[in-house]
């Protein structure tokens, strides 16, 4: 594929000086047609740039970027400003994030960090799906901790939006706030209503903010708290990876530090082709999308 | 007629009951809404009760602070509705959080200034110990003989009354407010959100007031009376109709050339599910029977019919407010991506926010029965300069 789109650059380039001694008149309608084309070829060749992004021993991205994250871990807390980025090529919607998510933070039902938006686009039989999984943007510029009558959610120094469930009142203003409908209110409601007898899995407590959280009693939080999406602080404090990254079949999920300009999340996000959600929003969301 | 009322007024409160109890031992699992449609009736609950009582509020201050003769005899009673209908609004709210016992840190850790909802707290809980104070003294003035003492105190009430009036539609903007800075929904974020709020506030407060006034007032048979209820009907009229002209206002602008998007809760709220609520309810029995009323009839049963109509009736204007503003997806797709009765769109009261509904109904009917039974609020007596 490459040798004849070589040549034909060629033969355009010559053909192109030509036209270019010939009348400046004429030019500027060859410059275009030269930009679009190899703009297309750069911006597009991902494949190539991920590898150059691995470097030194690293046969697994996954691994630099945990490696990444125990690096940051060894500077102060507000040194730190973890983001993520999602590549939309390579997902594939296969939903293993979403389950990760609800598996790691034992979430009960109705209550989803990380939904995959599925899209389908054009008609039969020219179709393409486009799969865009939406955690909490983690923005820099949050709305919702703003309008929090008590304080209970903000934003950490590492740049994570937290609620602290016991202080939280369940007013659920944030919510309405979010532009990005990401926050979740827990009803209490369990796997297992419904059944005869309780469900061994609703027993199981989550251990999100690093302690332990159970699901005994109406009112008792996380119940009746507004919740989110957390970046795996209680993992990333033990220096994993959050969970939707470990388990993408894709790899299509990076992850780590915003501010280390070797990590391989900060290589990315300076990309062209990655962009966030409602940019006109200016919440500067840390959650990236490659497109 | 009274036995049958004690009779109902006893079913709602037992069958209230019912609903309190299920919130209180179940907490949110019997609700209706979810983490799409985060609010209810019940908030559109709170932001009605609220209205009625700024505008009981500051309908009061005609007799307090602009001392306007014609309603000096009835200055307590529109204080003591203000004060029962804020009661009202503030279990509705009380019921409507995820952790009751919690209420409290609103007051000892707000977050201010940022948070308007803090705001609101604050600005009402001013306004509930200054409701109280006015509420005392227009008391303690009516049962006073001496001149010299009545003077004093009335200057009191003037002096409380002008601190309320700025803080009544400081506390009422500020719960539109609460709603107008939400910048992600295009459906409250409107600069006539706090003024449709007050409008709102003053046509269904005064509403009330006058289908009290019309309905219990124990004098009936007098020239003032009638005159009473004539200047009652022109607030109602007036207000009602530049609540309209202000709906106009926020409808005409958003659908002309809206966005899809900006203009979806819109669409919901006039053609959607509940298209009856604002056409039969809101238009139909709260504005075009009052409106026809009040124009064209001059006793008072007419016009209390109509007052009792705008006041019923508001609610749906609230609900509007709260429900059309939630059932848009803020992101294409949000609907079908992860699917759970608490991620719809769709949303109706279920029977436990139906029942605490009527609960606060009842208590603040109780309130009012049992207020004007002791403290004598719709019997005439001495005016304040006599």
């Amino acid at each position: 594929m490459d040798t004849p789109k070589k040549n034909s650059r060629r033969e355009f380039l010559t053909k192109f000086s030509v036209a270019a001694l010939a009348g400046a008149t004429l030019s500027p309608l060859f410059s275009k047609e030269q930009d679009t084309e190899s703009d297309a070829v750069e911006v597009r060749n991902f494949t190539e740039s991920i590898e150059s992004l691995l470097g030194g021993d690293y046969t697994n991205i996954k691994l630099k970027m945990q490696d990444d994250v125990r690096r940051a871990l060894k500077k102060p807390v507000d040194q730190r400003r973890w983001g993520m980025a999602i590549d939309l090529r390579k997902c594939v919607g296969c939903n293993a994030c979403t389950v990760a998510c609800i598996s790691e933070n034992a979430l009960p039902p109705g209550v989803v960090y990380r939904p995959v938006i599925k899209e389908e686009i054009g008609t039969y039989p020219n179709v393409s799906k486009r799969n865009l999984p939406k955690p909490c943007m983690h923005c820099e510029e949050p709305p919702c901790t703003e309008v929090c009558p008590v304080g209970a959610t903000y934003k950490r120094k590492d740049g994570i939006v937290v609620v602290d469930y016991e202080t939280c009142i369940g007013c659920r203003y944030c919510m309405t706030a979010c532009p990005y409908e990401h926050r979740m209110f827990d009803f209490g409601e369990k796997y297992g209503d419904g059944l005869p007898f309780p469900a061994k899995y609703d027993e199981r407590p989550s251990f999100e903010y690093e302690k332990e959280w159970k699901r005994d009693k109406p009112e008792e939080s996380p119940i009746g708290n507004v919740r989110k999406c957390t970046f795996c602080l209680h993992r990333l404090e033990e220096g994993l990876l959050p969970q939707c990254l470990t388990t993408c079949i894709a790899g299509a999920n990076y992850f780590g530090d915003l501010n280390d300009p070797d990590s391989v999340i900060a290589k990315i996000v300076s990309r062209l082709n990655v962009t966030v959600l409602k940019k006109e929003m200016g919440t500067k969301p840390k959650v990236y999308y490659i497109i | 007629m009274k036995k049958l009322f004690y009779v109902l007024w006893i079913i709602g409160l037992l069958l209230g009951g019912i609903g309190v109890f299920q919130r209180l031992t179940t907490g949110h699992l019997l609700a209706g809404y979810g983490s799409r449609v985060v609010w209810g009736l019940w908030v559109a609950m709170y932001i009605y009760f609220i209205g009625l009582s700024a505008g009981a509020f500051l309908l009061s201050s005609l007799v307090y602070v602009f001392r306007i003769k014609m309603f000096e005899k009835v200055g307590k009673l529109a204080l003591v509705t203000a004060l029962i209908t804020l009661v009202c609004a503030l279990l509705a709210i009380w019921f409507d959080l995820g952790h009751m016992w919690r209420a409290y840190e609103v007051i000892t850790r707000p977050n201010l200034p940022s948070s308007m909802m803090a705001w609101m707290i604050w600005l009402y809980t001013a306004y509930f110990i200054l409701l109280l104070a006015e509420t005392f003294y227009a008391f303690k003035l009516e049962n006073n003989n001496d001149s010299a003492q009545k003077e004093a105190l009335s200057k009191k009430l003037r002096l409380l009354g002008s601190i309320g009036i700025p803080l009544a539609i400081a506390f009422h903007g500020g719960v539109g407010a609460l709603f107008g800075v939400v910048s992600s929904n295009p459906m409250w974020h409107s600069a006539l959100t706090p003024i449709f709020f007050l409008v709102g506030a003053i046509a269904s407060g005064s509403a009330l007031f006058t289908m009290i006034v019309a309905f219990f007032w124990e004098e009936r048979n007098s020239a003032y009376f009638d005159e009473m209820m004539q200047l009652l009907a022109k607030i109602v009229l007036i207000s009602v109709l530049f609540d309209l002209l202000l709906e106009w206002a926020e409808l005409s602008i958003a659908l002309w050339m809206g966005s899809p998007e900006h203009t979806f809760g819109y669409r919901e709220m006039l053609f959607g599910e509940y298209w009856y609520v604002f056409w039969i309810l809101h238009i139909l029995l709260g504005v075009m029977v009052p409106v026809f009323l009040l124009a064209t009839r001059k006793k008072p049963f007419a016009i209390g019919l109509a007052s009792l109509l705008v006041v019923f009736t508001f609610i749906g204007v609230r609900l509007n407010i709260v429900i059309p503003g939630l059932v848009t997806e803020k992101i294409h797709g949000e609907a079908t991506a992860y699917i759970h009765p608490r991620l719809s769109y769709h949303y109706f009261p279920s029977s436990m926010e139906w029942l605490v509904a009527i609960f606060i109904v009842s208590v603040g009917i109780g309130l009012f029965v049992i207020g004007n039974r002791y403290l004598k609020l719709t019997q005439p007596k001495h005016s304040l300069n006599s």
